[in-house]
Order: structure tokens, then sequence, then C-alpha cells
């Protein structure tokens, strides 16, 4: 049982290893495609961030960030990649479910849930606001 | 400044800021945002958000490797974070209301105490506590690998424990910081986990509870584009390079050397508070 336990324990820390890792380099190489397509199509613009005016909603709601990357918006895009970031946290809590949960540990299914809810609640009001 | 001028500026000093924080342990945001606030003169809004960025992307980076190695704990870790995702969001709603210039105080205060633990010698007086009844509960005790075997541990203090972490969300989702020298005190001090287990730990739990603050930055609109990607892409970077150096770099040198000019750094954000300039 315990040797069993035991094994469960790696293969899911070895499976939220490779997810973190594979978050990050794809969330990067979103955001650097962006970053590119960005300064070839913006680069001459003066940029104005002395003063904290607040993105447009086409920079700021989920389902406008998303049509605006497919499009192939460069701000957009940078945004996607930013938004695949904050995702890949929120990928590693829910492995942590499934690895409780094989495990049998209901209490700490219970524990990650509530994470996982709080993540939820901020993600989502981001989407409607 | 145009923006071909602008981010090739921010991702060098990202990148220094990025390898500083790696190098002595404080994290990229505690310095980038600073850099950009000082230097490049960028909102403290944008660069909050931004920062808060490049602290997801450092820290699963480093996660990465921690979860490998066996010095997280998951317990610890995902219990804790019940408390510092609901004060990371706490936080966040907290720098909406609260006014740029008393930021920026507090920024320099939170900085003075981060880089005043990081320079000095690591030291706990363990003293001998009572099995604590939650601790037992959640299984929160542990063990770690060491030379020698495995090394069991208990954990004590929970609730105090659960309590500082609130506060460490709060200052992160407030801030856009990682805040992760709050989260080792809370672990390593109050509920006198092993340092290594607790670093691990910490590390572990940044990267989610600054997601939960993120998402509410993003779409309040504290996320430029045109300011985040560079210091997303350069905090990573440079934190990449410093973790690499870091066993060939004289790291004790060094950290005393930053720890001076981060206390430079942050009696500035704290006069420029005071003086209500930013």
């Amino acid at each position: 049982m315990a040797a069993e336990k035991k094994m469960t324990d790696v293969q899911i820390e070895l499976m939220v290893s490779v997810l973190l890792r594979a978050g990050v380099l794809i969330s990067a190489a979103v955001v650097f495609v962006g970053g590119t397509l960005f300064l070839l199509g913006h680069g001459s613009e003066t940029i104005n961030v002395s003063k904290f005016v607040g993105q447009p909603s086409i920079d700021r709601r989920i389902p406008e960030i998303l049509e605006g990357a497919l499009s192939g918006r460069a701000r957009s895009i940078i945004q996607l990649g930013i938004l695949l970031l904050i995702l890949t946290p929120v990928a590693r809590v829910v492995l942590s479910i499934i690895g409780f949960a094989a495990e049998k540990d209901s209490k700490y299914v219970v524990v990650t849930v509530i994470v996982l809810a709080v993540l939820l609640y901020s993600l989502i009001g981001g989407a409607v606001s | 400044m145009t923006n071909a001028e602008f981010a090739p500026i921010v991702l060098m000093a990202s990148m220094v800021a990025g390898f500083v924080g790696s190098l002595t342990g404080l994290g990229g945001g505690v310095i980038v945002t600073p850099v950009l606030t000082l230097f490049l003169g960028v909102d403290l809004h944008y660069a909050i958000g931004a920062s808060l960025v490049s602290v997801i992307a450092t820290s699963s980076g480093a996660a990465a490797a921690y979860v490998r190695d066996g010095y997280s704990s998951v317990r610890v870790g995902m219990f804790l974070e019940i408390a510092t995702t609901i004060g990371a969001i706490f936080g966040a709603f907290l720098g909406a209301h609260i006014p740029t210039a008393t930021l920026s105080v507090l920024f320099g205060i939170i900085l003075l105490q981060s880089a005043w633990q990081a320079s000095r010698e690591h030291h706990v007086d363990k003293t001998s506590l009572p099995d604590d009844s939650i601790a037992e509960k959640l299984q929160l005790n542990g063990a770690y690998p060491t030379q020698d075997g495995l090394e069991h541990y208990k954990v004590h203090r929970v609730k105090t424990g659960f309590a500082l972490m609130f506060g460490a969300g709060t200052v992160s989702g407030l801030l856009g910081i990682g805040s992760g020298s709050l989260k080792v005190i809370a672990m390593d001090q109050a509920m006198q986990i092993p340092f290594k287990v607790s670093t691990a730990t910490s590390n572990f739990m940044i990267g989610v509870t600054a997601a939960a603050s993120a998402s509410l930055y993003l779409s309040r609109g504290y996320v430029d584009p045109a300011v985040a990607f560079p210091v997303m892409l350069g905090v990573l970077a440079g934190s990449l390079l410093g973790a690499r150096l870091l066993a060939r770099l004289p790291v004790p040198l060094l950290r005393r050397g930053f720890a001076v000019v981060v206390g430079i750094i942050a009696f500035e954000m704290i006069y420029n508070g005071l003086k209500g300039r930013l």
C-alpha cells in the first residue's frame, strides 16, 4: 500500500514538473511572437505608460482576447500568452486534484478543490466584468 | 519614446532584474517594479501588473525543478494556498483603492524587509513545541531527503502559519510580487518547517498565489501588453541565467552587494511615495 502510494506521488510530481515547464515555454513563445509582431507593426508609435488609464476591453476580457488573437492582432496575441501563463498554475492544481483522488485522499481533494474554486472565481470574474 | 525604443530597454532592465532576483533569492518581481517606475517612468500600476506576470513565469520554472527534487511538501503547499489565494484576491481589490503614493511607500517597506532577510545568515530558534492536532489531522508532517536518508519533521502552529499566509497572499496581490520571503517566514519561523522544505514549498506556492491575483489584474486593465511582454521575457531569461550561473559565482559576496543596492532602491521608493511623485 505504502509503496503503491509513493508510486502515484512520484508520477504526479513528474507530470506536474513537465506541465509547469511546458506551460511556461508555450506561453513565453506566444508572448514572443505577439511581441515581435507588435514591434513590427507599431514600433514607431509613441508609448504612453507614465499615467495609468487602464486597458480597453479588447485587452482585458478573455473572450475578446481570444477573438483578437485569432484574427492575428499583435496585442491580443501577447495577452493570450499571458492568459496561458496564468492558466499554467491552474492546470497544476487540477492535476493535483487528480493525484489526490487517485490516492483516495478525500481530505486533500477537498482542500485542492477549494484552491481551484478560488482561482476560477478570479478567472471567471475576469471573463464577465 | 517609441515602442521600438522602449521594448529593448525594458527587456535589458528586466533581464538584469531577473538575474539579480534569482541570485539573491528575492525574486525578479520585487526588483523589476522599482526599476520600471524609478528609472523608466512607468506608472506603478502597469509595473505591478507586468511584474506579477513575470512572477508566475519564474516561479513555475523554478517549481518544476523543486518538485522533482522532493523537497517541497505538496500537502503543506496546497493547504496554505487556500490562505494565499484568498489573500491575493483581497490584495488585488485593495490595490485598486490605495493611492499610488501609499502603494509606493508600502512597496519600499516590503523591499527593505526582503533585502534584510536575504542578506543575513539564516538561523531559527527551534523551540520544542507540543504537537499540533491540525497538522496531525491534515497529515502535514512529512519527510525530506538529506545525505543521511529521509529526515522526518513535524509541522507546528498551523493556525498562525495559515493567518500569516493570508497576509503573504495579500502583499503579493497588492504589490504584484511573489512575497517568497514572507512565505518562508511563515513556514520556517512560525510553523517550524525545515528551511529547505520551506523555501521549496514557498516557490511551489508563488505561482498559484500570483495566478489568483493576475487574472484580476488582467481583467481590470492593469496588464499593458506593450510593458508586459518585454518584462515577462526579460525577467524569465535573466532568472534562468542566474539559476545556471548560481554555482559558479561568488554568491555570498554578490548577495551582500546587491542587498545594499536593493536597500537604496527601497528608500527611493519610500521617498518618492512620500513626495507623492509616483
